[in-house]
């Protein structure tokens, strides 16, 4: 076969290599990104879920007034921070570990009340939380998973060298903060967190 | 309580499982191989043997690949549990297997709930936009809510791991070895086309009968063979399933918890037999699990299995003892 021939099949056939790693490099991310907005929607389904649970405790709960009215606050505060968008995630995280507290204390009052404990529409709404707070959980897992499996493919041979040519560049890790990770026996007469100066959140890469 | 194993962790007990059952393929295509090559060589048919096998066996198969999910769900009386507005009993089971689609980014499978007293659960389905799980009734009553999400995790796990499409891909090759096993026995002894007795009329006497002697011998130990790595890949699959399971749950106690409580109950599964058992979580035919060890056997036993799920706990600052 004369040389020329040789040299367009080589050609072809690295042109091909490199189209397909890239491919899957750029699938990877994007699972990267979906993982990251399924967080998302998880923690906005808990959002939309306390009115119901407060509403169904209301009725039983008269002394618990303030108690209820916090979790309330600790909601109110979690939506607005959320509204931030990437800028505001890890005071986003701050607020959502103050509302898991607030809630894990609300639940533990009902303990005290036999009549809401066998409540049906108290449980049903309970296993909703409970599912809820699994949901948050594994979306993160999740999340860290896919990025876990996109930065290993930019890192090893042979993707690096595609990786580096286009401009690939790792994700962080979710990941809270050691201040946040202990959630907070939350007094339910402190105040939820105010609007603070927000630390480096994971940032969207190119 | 047997001692616990070496401290290990899943990523690494993953890619063994994952190692041990294409090994255990290339075995079996290797039998093939020696199979047909013996028999084609003693017939004169060459390959041709072997091709037609293969193509008829996946051809046999090829109705299970696409139907078979709704086969086993039909023939155990499985009801679907609807996503919209699911009765209350169910919501609980909908929530958890919807927690394992959201760790493993599979999409939610079909849920379907089987009316009988016995625990346990199976998953079926080509690939993971085409799967479902079913579980029993008495599973839901007996397992509490992190059991019953080491179940899910552990059936959500063989739809993610294909490990359907995989058991049909060990079972044309070994369908095929069986083929080709039963042809070459019934030519040689009720009288092959243009072979008459079996006289050698090609001449090249003594290595053909060698051949002939040696393609014989395989064709009767062959399809032993084959089942017997069939079973050693459903075994395989088996533990790969578990420990995937705590790849999604983070959680090795809850599905040891499951497989001890599943072990321990004595109710007999009604709907199940020898052709659905390897798709159980734990076997449901009783005898066969209570077998020690036994390479006849289509899932690990239980004891053995629950160690290995001792041995993952320290990578999650669970402590071993506290499990099974």
């Amino acid at each position: 076969m004369e040389p020329i021939w040789i040299v367009l099949i080589v050609i072809v056939v690295l042109v091909a290599f490199v189209i397909f790693i890239y491919n899957g490099l750029i699938q990877r991310r994007n699972v990267v990104d979906e993982a990251w907005n399924q967080i998302s929607v998880q923690l906005k389904r808990r959002h939309d879920l306390i009115p119901n649970l407060v509403n169904a405790v209301k009725g039983y709960m008269d002394f618990e007034q303030e108690t209820l009215t916090k979790v309330i606050e600790a909601r109110g505060a979690a939506v607005s921070a959320s509204q931030a968008g990437a800028a505001g995630a890890a005071q986003s995280a701050q607020a959502e570990n103050f509302l898991t507290g607030a809630l894990r204390q609300l639940f533990a009052l009902v303990e005290n009340y036999p009549d809401l404990k066998a409540n049906q529409n108290v449980l049903s709404l309970q296993e909703e939380l409970t599912t809820t707070e699994n949901q948050i959980g594994f979306a993160r897992q999740h999340y860290n998973s896919t990025v876990r499996d996109f930065n290993t493919s930019i890192q090893t041979f042979p993707s690096v060298v595609i990786a580096g040519m286009f401009g690939f560049r790792a994700r962080d890790y979710f990941q809270i903060e050691e201040a946040d990770a202990a959630v907070p026996t939350v007094n339910l007469r402190d105040e939820p967190p105010q609007a603070a100066p927000p630390a480096a959140p994971p940032q969207a890469q190119a | 309580m047997t001692a616990s194993p070496a401290p290990t962790t899943f990523f690494r007990e993953i890619a063994r499982n994952r190692r041990n059952s294409w090994i255990l393929i290339f075995v079996v295509a290797l039998v093939l191989g020696a199979l047909g090559g013996a028999i084609g060589g003693a017939t004169g048919y060459g390959w041709g043997g072997v091709v037609l096998a293969l193509v008829v066996a996946f051809f046999m198969s090829i109705g299970s690949y696409f139907a078979g999910d709704r086969l086993v769900l039909l023939s155990s009386g499985a009801k679907e549990v609807p996503m919209q507005a699911p009765p209350e009993q169910y919501k609980q089971l909908l929530n958890v297997v919807t927690e394992m689609s959201i760790a493993s980014g599979l999409p939610m499978p079909k849920v379907y709930v089987i009316n009988d007293s016995a625990p346990n659960a199976f998953a079926t389905g080509r690939d993971p936009k085409h799967a479902s799980v079913a579980v029993t009734s008495g599973l839901l009553e007996k397992m509490d809510r992190e059991e019953l999400q080491g179940v899910l995790a552990h059936e959500l796990s063989h739809v993610g791991n294909y490990d359907i499409r995989f058991a049909l891909l060990v079972g044309v090759l070994v369908g095929s070895i069986a083929l080709l096993a039963d042809w070459f026995l019934r030519f040689t002894f009720w009288g092959g086309g243009r072979r008459g007795n079996g006289d050698n009329d090609r001449g090249g006497g003594g290595a053909a009968a060698i051949l002939f002697l040696i393609a014989l011998v395989l064709a009767v130990v062959a399809p032993l063979i084959g089942r017997l790595v069939q079973l050693a890949v459903s075994r395989s699959r088996e533990s790969l399933a578990d420990v995937s399971a705590v790849e999604l749950t983070r959680n090795p106690t809850g599905l040891a918890r499951a497989l001890r409580t599943i072990a321990d109950d004595p109710e007999v599964l009604e709907v199940a037999n020898r052709a659905t058992q390897h798709l159980y979580i734990v076997n449901p035919i009783k005898s066969f699990e209570n077998r020690a060890k036994s390479m006849w056997d289509t899932h690990p036993p239980i004891a053995e299995r629950i160690a290995v799920l001792r041995g993952l706990a320290g990578q999650f600052g669970q402590d071993p003892g506290q499990i099974g």
